[in-house]
């Protein structure tokens, strides 16, 4: 039947072509969501003005990124994985047992986290005492725990618009969730006094255990509705803004910088969040964001270490090139990272 | 239940017939509700998708000529391609930038209060990134004087289209006033052209900042690729499976137990086979990542059962006559199955197949974990070596699309939409047509 045999032949060169075309002459790049746009930007410039072919760049989440990372040596891993929080022990673990070797990491920019709310409602005026008193499970009140009772914002702080409380935040796999947690929860519990009162009754063996206990006890939002884990991502959060204009969401900062037509962005601690305000550190809610590179692949990979060192050149990740344009933050250090990326310096253990 | 029927003409309605047809009316009725409201869901999925994608297969350029500075683009001179590579898609951007503004002014509009930043950033850097090839391919049109046709940026094509509104511009920190009066002046002068498009078509997947440059071309040849491979793959292993469970396997514990099998694959979620993808082709078999290769074994993997499926039931239908006569003329049971058994079946296989074909095609959760859910600028090479490039595919394109936080990609994924529905309709129409050649009556 010549049905059978079209079959049999072309598995039969399908089989021999993929032995014959195994070599890989791209980068592959794996990992976070946040940092994907600016690894597309980047790729993009590279394959047009190199000789290289355009790196392969997915997206999928930081910690799925590591994990492919950390996977093992050879072509058909990943070359780099791009982070929005810095690599963690079991990871540099994982690598260690599957012979990954020395991996390099790299710190590109920062990312700010604003909340922003509809452009046709009224402005906030945020701190993140504010924040945690409208979101989380339990307040101080007089001195003593009592559940979160507050319906519209203008009970938290009377300076805020009488507008009931929605707020979209990032649900717990986002990377952007641990950032607000540590960055706005937190310190919100601390300044309302509620953190004292958490760590007074906390249990642990030792004081370090009972701030994690404390800490932990903060980040308990409520859970009457008033709250919104948004799974996906940022366009979902404008979409759910969209639909209730009372929403308040959770963006990065570029993602609000593309939709300024749509969000006006509140301020925290009285700063505008702006790439010059995070730069200086004014901007109190922002994180550092890297990729990491298995070094074993440099010098196997073609094109691999002179991606690396376009992405951080100043051309690329400097104060006016297009990532700051489109939103990153401008690591004030970056000819100290070009350094250490020109000399392919390993990262040490973390401390 | 055993009452003899009350005695009378059936021409008189009596209490019970009215019942009856009253109730055949009712069902008429629920079932003309059921076939309008699932019309009118399409009708409206359709109209919100042509609505928001159609705009996405024109784009408006804008033409004017620009002096190719040999100072810039060859400082030594010598035309020394090695060296002409050297000036990056940066140093043309420059060029186009300064390049634009003179031809503004040359053009006699005077705009109060734009810069020269307002007018670089009028045109979409794929311009510099175009005349850059444009130069490296003819070194001799350096020095001269080009026409050129640039893309705009997204948000002048959003005003030319309607999307992007003074108002909304106005609130907008990625356009400025001074813009959307160069445009409303360019446009006067017959210098904005918003036309067909076909890099939408052809053209490569663009990066966040340049959404007036993405293209579906490598996302078709992608979904194309594997959709070729899954035909080749799936179709003749699921039919060969299913002529021998169906005409040549004793019926016994082990065939029962292989056909709940595969009835139960065909219901598994299909970011199942995905993870199996990883775990034996990518991570066993070490074949390449986001290759439509690899894409074309899951889905393959994922389409099985429904042929299977499909393919028994059709070879069931074949009347058991046929076979009878066959064997009583003395064919031998192969010779029963392949002469006249497999050619009857063939219109229901083809439909099983169009079925798998049809939910491969649109699937993205078992791409994501073997790497095509990706940023894919290469064109993958001609078959077969190209089946191990790395490539995307049309749903994949969508998806991503739907994500990316510049409100044009949501124009631009309705447009890949449109295009995944035309590409579903032609798979479909070419397997009718191959069904209406085989149908026979009997």
């Amino acid at each position: 039947m010549s049905l059978t045999k079209l079959a049999t032949s072309t598995l039969a060169i399908l089989a021999a072509s993929t032995i014959a075309a195994s070599a890989r002459d791209q980068v592959q790049i794996t990992g976070s969501s946040t940092v994907l746009p600016y690894a597309t930007i980047v790729a993009e410039a590279f394959g047009e003005n190199f000789d290289f072919a355009t790196p392969v760049v997915e997206g999928g989440g930081s910690g799925a990124g590591r994990k492919k990372l950390c996977e093992g040596v050879g072509e058909n891993t990943v070359d780099i994985a791009n982070s929005s929080s810095r690599i963690s022990q079991g990871d540099l673990d994982l690598c260690a047992t599957n012979g990954v070797g020395e991996v390099m990491e790299v710190r590109i920019g920062y990312d700010g986290i604003v909340f922003a709310s509809d452009i046709a409602g009224p402005a906030f005026a945020l701190t993140p005492a504010d924040v945690y008193g409208a979101l989380a499970g339990k307040v101080a009140k007089d001195g003593a725990l009592v559940d979160n009772a507050a319906a519209q914002w203008s009970e938290v702080n009377a300076a805020l618009p009488a507008q009931n409380i929605m707020v979209f935040i990032p649900g717990t796999k986002h990377g952007t969730r641990e950032v607000f947690d540590t960055k706005v929860i937190v310190e919100g519990c601390k300044a309302t006094g509620a953190y004292d009162l958490f760590l007074a009754t906390a249990e642990g063996a030792d004081d370090k255990e009972k701030k994690t206990a404390a800490e932990k006890a903060c980040n308990e939002l409520r859970t009457d509705g008033k709250s919104i884990d948004v799974d996906g991502d940022y366009t979902e959060t404008l979409a759910r803004i969209d639909a209730d204009k009372n929403g308040v969401g959770v963006f990065g900062l570029s993602f609000y910088q593309n939709n300024t037509d749509k969000l006006q962005v509140a301020t925290m601690n009285g700063i505008v969040p702006t790439v010059e305000t995070i730069a200086a550190g004014d901007y109190p809610v922002s994180r550092p964001l890297y990729f990491y590179v298995k070094k074993a692949h440099i010098g196997v990979i073609p094109g691999l270490k002179e991606y690396i060192e376009f992405f951080v050149s100043d051309e690329m990740a400097g104060p006016d090139g297009p990532l700051a344009e489109y939103g990153l933050v401008s690591d004030p250090e970056l000819a100290a990272t070009q350094a250490a990326v020109a000399a392919e310096t390993p990262m040490g253990p973390l401390e | 239940m055993t009452d003899t029927p009350k005695s009378g003409s059936i021409f008189t309605q009596t209490g019970l017939m009215a019942k009856r047809n009253a109730s055949e009316k009712r069902f008429r009725f629920y079932g003309l509700v059921a076939v309008v409201a699932s019309l009118m869901m399409l009708a409206f999925i359709l109209f919100t998708i042509f609505s928001a994608g159609l705009s996405s297969f024109r784009q408006t350029t804008v033409t004017f000529s620009l002096e190719l500075t040999e100072a810039k683009l060859d400082p030594k001179g010598g035309r020394d391609p090695a060296k002409l590579a050297k000036v990056t898609t940066v140093g043309y951007n420059k060029l186009i930038g300064t390049g634009f503004a003179a031809a503004i002014k040359e053009h006699g509009i005077e705009i109060e209060g734009l810069t020269d930043k307002d007018a670089a950033g009028f045109l979409s850097d794929e311009a510099a990134a175009n005349l850059r090839d444009r130069v490296l391919a003819d070194p001799t049109l350096i020095g001269q004087t080009v026409e050129i046709n640039a893309l705009v940026m997204g948000r002048i094509d959003g005003f030319m289209k309607g999307r992007v509104t003074a108002e909304s511009a106005a609130n907008d920190s990625n356009i400025s006033a001074e813009q959307l009066a160069l445009a409303k002046a360019l446009d006067d002068k017959g210098l904005l052209h918003l036309s067909f498009n076909p890099a939408f078509i052809t053209g490569t997947d663009a990066s966040d900042t340049r959404p007036e440059a993405a293209g579906l071309g490598v996302a078709i040849l992608g979904s194309a690729y594997m959709m070729l491979l899954v035909i080749v793959l799936a179709l003749p292993v699921g039919v060969a499976a299913s002529i021998y469970l169906e005409e040549f396997a004793p019926k016994n514990k082990l065939t029962d137990l292989i056909e709940v099998n595969i009835s139960n694959l065909a219901a598994v979620p299909s970011i199942v086979f995905g993870i199996l993808g990883l775990a034996i082709f990518i991570n066993f078999a070490g074949l390449p990542q986001s290759s439509s290769l690899v894409g074309a074994l899951v889905l393959s993997l994922m389409t099985l059962p429904t042929i299977i499926i499909a393919t028994r039931a059709s070879l069931k239908a074949v009347p058991p006559s046929i076979r009878d006569a066959a064997l009583g003329v003395g064919a031998s049971k192969m010779q029963t199955t392949f002469h006249h058994v497999l050619p009857l079946a063939i219109p229901g296989i083809l439909t099983g197949a169009i079925i798998g074909l049809a939910r491969a095609l649109g699937e993205t959760a078992p791409l994501l974990l073997i790497g095509m859910v990706a940023f894919v600028r290469e064109y993958p090479g001609a078959p077969p070596a190209g089946f191990s490039d790395p490539a995307s595919a049309l749903p994949v394109q969508i998806y991503q699309w739907t994500q990316r936080s510049d409100p044009a990609f949501v124009e631009r994924a309705s447009g890949a939409i449109i295009v995944l529905l035309v590409f579903l309709l032609v798979m479909n129409t070419t397997a009718i047509l191959l069904r209406r050649r085989f149908e026979r009556r009997w």
